[in-house]
């Protein structure tokens, strides 16, 4: 007999799979509604010093979470920046105290669509309010206040993190000694929202999304949201990448097959992404996260002139971009640039040659490497932490 | 990462001792950072760099320095008037496009600005093309004329003339040779361009 799941069975993140702050206050939101209850899922490494001087806060990508060191709780896999963050590497945990939240509308165990609504008992589905990367930004403030520390040695992130840094410096410069954004852009592009229109109606087109209704239903938007996934990843890529990797080259056979397998590798690759995303992210937080991505635009707020958001800002920026990123060109970096040179901010800004494309940032890039740990220990020693 | 005075090149000691103390400084075609670096730990200077190529860009940020990677052809112009006390200029303004905006630029950004070029009124390089009638192959323009990035070479004569174009006072003005001394010249006198190998000017507006 089918048990009727208990709420506990609608987050992802396992139990006891690392910590989460229950916020005992509501979030006010900018669509003008208000969360009444808002809990964070968050891991932390390395030791807060006794100034409270040295914490790191990293900011996940759209369909990153908090896991940035592995094993990840639900597919044992390393995790998403092991590469970077770790003791002796350049965001050391040694010597900083590193934080990553689960963002607002995630599915890892921070308050998002699949937790359950306080007014009808049942996960929240669609009844979620539609988030901002501004709305992340609170959320991820409270919990830093929470503990107890005042202002951050660096805010850092890629993709939509470095859009959660922009928004973090944009906020609270007082509260940012410095901001590391990588690969991103301070609003979403046309092209960049079109992208992530296929993925949601790729969603919203599955029987078995249900008008977003499927953790009732007992169903998952598996197809919906597995393509989502394989669209978006093809934009993560560089074509030279693609072609290095896969080439024409066909998946455990020596000619096509005149059907439709998957004959070529980079279909076997893609319908594999597509499979294990499913069983680790949740199809109603992609439509709500990748929203919020849609709408910002920082400068926005200072009738479309980016400077006038920084103006007076006392943070260090540091901005990086790739070369072969066409998701996030860099061009859309360079803006950021020129408007935080418009106020005389203090800014670093570097391309990385790259043929991984928007990727890249979460891959093996030496060059990237050096320059967080070149920009975050002068950070530490400027601050004295 | 102190930078002791001895490994700095010559000229970059020169425009150093011209730059106060705590000063707001940009080094236009910083390179790896040398000057910034330097200025930083001795100085104390609020430092940037602007830095066409990427790997030296890559070489300062990981050396803690504040650098963008860009074209003082382009990216000055966004830059307020006055965000900096010292804007330098070394060994630079001859590779650049338009050398007369991206010094007036340089003025409008910055309180002072400290401009240091090869001279080519040295007499070494007037002696290859009068005796040899080569374009001249020295020390300071290591280049031939078909793989030089300096475009715009000038004399002292020169540059004090743009100077004056651009309303802008010499503050300084001093030689550098191949040996490091530094020494006083007078920007107007004919035999300063003719024993200057590198020279340097503070101006301001």
């Amino acid at each position: 007999m089918a048990q009727t799941p208990t709420p506990a069975d609608f987050s992802l993140l396992p139990p006891g799979a690392g910590q989460v702050w229950a916020c005992g206050t509501p979030l006010p939101l900018e669509n003008g509604a208000a969360l009444p209850a808002l809990e964070v899922a968050y891991q932390t490494w390395g030791t807060l010093n006794e100034a409270r001087s040295n914490a790191i806060l990293i900011c996940h990508a759209l369909t990153g979470d908090q896991f940035v060191l592995g094993p990840h709780p639900i597919t044992g896999k390393p995790g998403w920046w092991e590469q970077i963050v770790g003791p002796g590497k350049p965001i050391d945990t040694d010597r900083y105290f590193v934080i990553c939240a689960n963002v607002l509308g995630g599915c890892m165990g921070t308050t998002g669509p699949r937790a359950l609504n306080p007014e009808t008992g049942a996960p929240y589905g669609l009844s979620f309010p539609v988030i901002t990367i501004g709305d992340m930004v609170e959320a991820q403030a409270r919990l830093i206040e929470a503990l107890g520390i005042d202002r951050l040695l660096a805010v850092v992130g890629g993709s939509m993190g470095g859009m959660q840094v922009l928004e973090w410096s944009a906020r609270y410069p007082a509260r940012v000694a410095s901001a590391i954004c990588i690969a991103s852009a301070a609003h979403h592009t046309a092209q960049n929202i079109a992208f992530h229109e296929v993925g949601r109606q790729a969603i919203m087109a599955d029987p078995n999304w249900a008008d977003g209704d499927y953790l009732s239903r007992g169903t998952v938007p598996r197809k919906g949201l597995s393509i989502a996934r394989m669209t978006a990843h093809i934009t993560y890529l560089s074509e030279p990448a693609i072609a290095r990797k896969f080439g024409r080259n066909l998946q455990d056979k020596a000619e096509v097959s005149f059907g439709f397998d998957a004959d070529f590798q980079v279909e076997s690759y893609l319908r594999h992404q597509g499979s294990t995303f499913v069983e680790r992210f949740d199809a109603n937080s992609y439509l709500y996260i990748t929203r919020a991505m849609d709408y910002f635009d920082l400068a926005a707020r200072a009738n479309g002139n980016l400077a006038e958001v920084y103006r007076d800002a006392a943070t260090r920026f540091c901005l990086i971009s790739f070369t072969s990123d066409w998701l996030f060109p860099t061009e859309e970096t360079r803006r950021i640039v020129h408007a935080l040179n418009a106020v005389a901010a203090n800014v670093s800004f570097v391309e990385i040659a790259s043929d991984k494309g928007h990727d890249a940032f979460l891959l093996d890039e030496p060059v990237m490497a050096d320059t967080l740990r070149g920009f975050i220990s002068a950070t530490a020693e400027g601050v004295g932490a | 990462m102190t930078t002791s005075h001895s490994q700095l090149r010559a000229d970059l000691k020169a425009i150093a001792a011209m730059v106060p103390s705590h000063a707001r400084v940009l080094d236009i075609g910083c390179g790896p950072g040398d000057l910034l670096a330097h200025l930083r730990d001795e100085k104390s200077v609020d430092g940037r760099g602007i830095e066409l190529d990427p790997a030296s860009v890559n070489a300062a940020l990981a050396r803690g320095l504040s650098v963008i990677q860009g074209d003082a052809d382009q990216d000055l112009s966004g830059y307020p008037a006055g965000a900096f006390d010292i804007a330098i200029l070394s060994q630079t303004i001859q590779a650049m496009h338009r050398p007369k905006t991206v010094l007036s630029d340089l003025m409008r950004v910055a309180g002072s600005t400290i401009v240091s070029f090869p001279n080519f009124g040295h007499w070494r390089v007037r002696a290859a093309l009068a005796f040899k009638g080569r374009m001249p192959v020295t020390q300071n323009l290591p280049n031939r004329w078909y793989d030089t990035p300096n475009i715009h070479l000038c004399t002292v004569a020169d540059f004090t003339a743009l100077c004056s174009e651009l309303g802008a006072t010499i503050e300084e003005a001093v030689a550098v040779s191949a040996s490091g001394a530094a020494r006083t010249i007078r920007p107007g006198s004919a035999l300063a361009n003719l024993s200057a190998e590198t020279a340097i000017f503070k101006l301001s507006n």
